[in-house]
């Protein structure tokens, strides 16, 4: 979107919410393994921060994720996952069984470690893919 | 034997229904969109009375926020109009 809608009240008003939904979102990708949220509802939080700020300051305001990068964050949370899932065969448990990782933890603990790690891939591949689709949507607009 | 309802669900659910068929009938694109968004908070909050948090969770972010951004950026590349 070449044009933002930018008032000054909307200017305030996203720059007062933005630093909040980015920590809510990490919040949310962190704790996801042990209360309500998980990597999809961080990722898409940390999406609705980055289309929020898209949508009022326009793509000068300097939070353009780019479709090429926004594309290899996708594939990079992907080998997150499949990497940190190919670790428990590596070490000689079964896919995604995070306690046969050599981590020096009990095993409660290593697969609490693991999940994490998982539920990041997640988030990062999100919220790649949600900039990806709001991009696709806004050049579309701006070509016709 | 018949099931009890809880009051407060059939405040939700009765706002739902109101919501689905208010976004049905309105002739304008952005009207619809706005409503449907506020139909996506009553299910979440609905959701949350029933004890599934992280679905509830999910619906108030993807359904509320993530949806409507789209839909609206869909409608400001086509018509406003439903006809």
């Amino acid at each position: 979107m070449k044009l933002a809608f930018g008032s000054p009240a909307l200017d305030a008003a996203s720059r007062l919410m933005t630093p909040f939904m980015l920590m809510f979102g990490a919040y949310v990708v962190v704790h996801g393994h042990d209360s309500p949220g998980g990597g999809f509802q961080g990722g898409v939080i940390i999406a609705a921060c980055i289309i929020l700020v898209r949508l009022v300051r326009g793509r000068a305001g300097g939070w353009m994720l780019a479709p090429e990068r926004a594309l290899a964050f996708a594939c990079a949370g992907l080998g997150i996952f499949i990497g940190v899932g190919l670790l428990g065969p590596i070490f000689g448990g079964n896919f995604l069984d995070y306690s046969a990782l050599p981590l020096l933890l009990e095993a409660p603990k290593a697969r609490a470690a693991g999940s994490m790690a998982i539920e990041i891939g997640v988030a990062v591949t999100v919220t790649g893919v949600l900039s990806l689709i709001f991009d696709a949507l806004v050049e579309a607009r701006d070509d016709g | 034997m018949i099931p009890t309802l809880d009051p407060l669900a059939v405040v939700f659910l009765t706002l739902m229904i109101i919501c689905a068929i208010s976004v049905l009938a309105v002739r304008d694109l952005l009207t619809s969109v706005t409503i449907f968004g506020t139909f996506s908070f009553f299910s979440a909050t609905y959701f949350a009375i029933l004890g599934a948090v992280d679905v509830a969770f999910t619906e108030a972010a993807v359904g509320a926020a993530i949806t409507a951004v789209f839909f609206v950026t869909a409608i400001f590349r086509t018509d406003r109009g439903a006809d």
